[in-house]
């Protein structure tokens, strides 16, 4: 089997993507979705906030994706659900296994859109009994929102991440006591407006710079935690731990994007981002494979996932009609106070005339600039009321900027403004 | 004066607001955060998202919400209705699950096909 295009994953940067590689005039796409229906992640997140930049409305995860659902079926491209791939060569062989069997699809151009997962209690090392009742909050989430299934009746919640403040709502909702959130930073890892509605509404603590130090367990399940303060490098402080009865902690503790099949392909991942390094369009270090969404890096709305995954449908519908292809690029460097950048090379010569550029700052600024530096001179400065490490920023450089680095790895940094 | 958190969109705007002075709000970034502003401090509503049982669907529970916010008070009153709803697939986007929830005037309605 062959396919001009064929699309991993069938989420938000799957659908988009797909959809805009259609209207770019590729007609032969297919999409290859582990799950039994489109939609991924959006399908539990049955909250409303989604779509605000892109529809101007406040729909619920259900409602965006099925959006882009409703676009895709008034296109041709083909959807297998069901569907797990198991690798993808540098050749552009896509190895699957779904109801069909095993099979080995040829592709003309490929966009991974496989998303992320959850970090789990092994990957921040708790203390204490291995218990049931520790739950990742997204795997707790679609027991209560798709399957219905309750998971506790006493909640600690470890992380302030947002799927963690929904599901503090969602459970006290649903009868559930929210005894606590915890957070090992001085500030909280979610958006603003999920702290007051998630956890103010129901008069849930937040305690920020504390964390679990201890999971007990009565009879194989959870029976309390052990909570402490923690110091500024985020050693648990002695002679500060409370106790909380619970029969469930949700970990809420961030998000790694899934990248077995980019690291099996052959893909160059960039540490920071523990994604795929990406050209502006999309595209990754193997010519005709592109990525987008939070397989990329982590996003924290859905409607920039969208965007983003749209140029990367874009641009591979352009590689797929046209052979040859301009890789001159400039690379982009994180300074002070930036974790990361996405894309981290723009093509010079691409013909785009504006750059987007997205990163994170790794501490809150009020009252800052981001500062864009090549060959150790200032070439740009953006103002900034407010940032946050939870929430990714964004600029757009001009090509006549990146002109002016004249080759340079351009740096991006964050630095308080002057007064 | 109160001070309180914008939830109208993800920007999470600072807000004050003036109860002494005709509820004036300052803080806001946009006209929506001014009107939320006023109806947080007098009477503050909410959108209630939830799910309610379904037969015949490939999972079984169907995502819901009201259609417009309700006064905060009356999201558990809602809760408890919405557990006697039972609905049977197919129903689509905007379908009704529960008619003047809790006497607030406002329909309860599905959120995806299913």
């Amino acid at each position: 089997m062959k396919h001009e295009l064929v699309v991993i994953g069938g989420g938000p940067a799957g659908l988009a993507a797909a959809v805009s590689a259609f209207e770019s005039g590729i007609s032969d796409i297919l999409i290859i979705e582990r799950d039994k229906e489109l939609g991924g992640i959006l399908n539990q997140c049955i909250h409303n906030g989604f779509g605000l930049h892109r529809f101007k409305e406040e729909l619920t995860g259900p409602e965006y994706a099925d959006r882009f659902i409703k676009m895709l079926s008034s296109t041709n491209v083909k959807v297998m659900t069901d569907a797990m791939v198991l690798d993808v060569t540098k050749n552009k062989q896509i190895h699957v296994a779904s109801t069909a069997g095993y099979q080995i699809i040829e592709a003309g151009a490929i966009i991974l859109a496989m998303g992320c997962r959850e970090r789990t209690r092994g990957a921040i090392g708790i203390p204490g009994d291995r218990p049931a009742g520790v739950f990742t909050a997204g795997s707790a989430q679609r027991y209560l929102n798709l399957e219905g299934y309750m998971c506790g009746k006493r909640v600690v919640i470890l992380g302030s991440g947002d799927i963690g403040l929904i599901m503090a709502r969602r459970m006290t909702l649903e009868g559930a006591k929210v005894l606590a959130c915890v957070e090992v930073m001085p500030y909280s890892g979610g958006l603003a407006r999920n702290i007051a509605q998630c956890l103010n509404d129901f008069d849930i603590p937040l305690y920020l710079s504390h964390t679990v130090t201890e999971i007990i367990a009565d009879n194989g399940r959870i029976s309390s935690v052990t909570v402490s303060k923690v110091d500024e490098k985020r050693a648990p402080i002695p002679g500060t731990e409370m106790h909380f009865d619970c029969d469930t902690l949700l970990l809420s503790v961030g998000l790694i994007p899934e990248n077995e099949l980019t690291r099996g392909a052959g893909i160059e991942i960039d540490p920071r981002t523990n994604g795929a390094i990406v050209y502006d369009n999309m595209e990754t270090s193997v010519p005709g494979i592109f990525a987008c969404g939070n397989v990329v890096h982590v996003h924290d709305l859905v409607d920039y996932v969208s965007d983003e995954s749209e140029r990367a449908g874009r641009a591979a519908a352009e590689f797929i009609k046209s052979a040859e292809a301009d890789y001159t690029s400039v690379s982009l460097k994180n300074g002070k106070s930036v974790t990361y950048t996405v894309p981290q090379k723009i093509r010079v010569n691409s013909g785009a005339k504006l750059f987007d550029v997205f990163f994170r700052v790794n501490r809150i600024f009020s009252g800052s600039s981001i500062v864009v530096k090549a060959g150790g001179s200032v070439i740009a400065q953006y103002k900034r009321d407010h940032m946050t490490p939870g929430e990714m920023e964004h600029i757009r450089l001009p090509k006549v900027l990146i002109e002016k680095a004249n080759g340079c790895e351009i740096e991006i940094s964050a630095e308080e403004a002057e007064k | 004066m109160k001070e309180m958190i914008c939830i109208v969109c993800p920007k999470g705007c600072r807000l004050k607001v003036d109860e002494n002075n005709n509820y004036n709000v300052t803080g806001n970034a946009c006209p929506r955060g001014a009107e939320y502003g006023k109806n947080e401090t007098r009477n503050p509503v909410r959108v209630l998202t939830t799910t309610v049982k379904i037969g015949g669907a490939k999972y079984r529970r169907c995502p819901v919400r009201t259609e417009h916010a309700v006064p905060k008070g009356s999201l558990m009153e809602i809760m408890q209705q919405l557990n006697s709803v039972c609905l049977i697939s197919p129903v689509a986007i905007g379908d009704i699950a529960l008619e003047n929830a809790a006497d607030t005037g406002i329909n309860v309605i599905v959120t995806k096909d299913m």
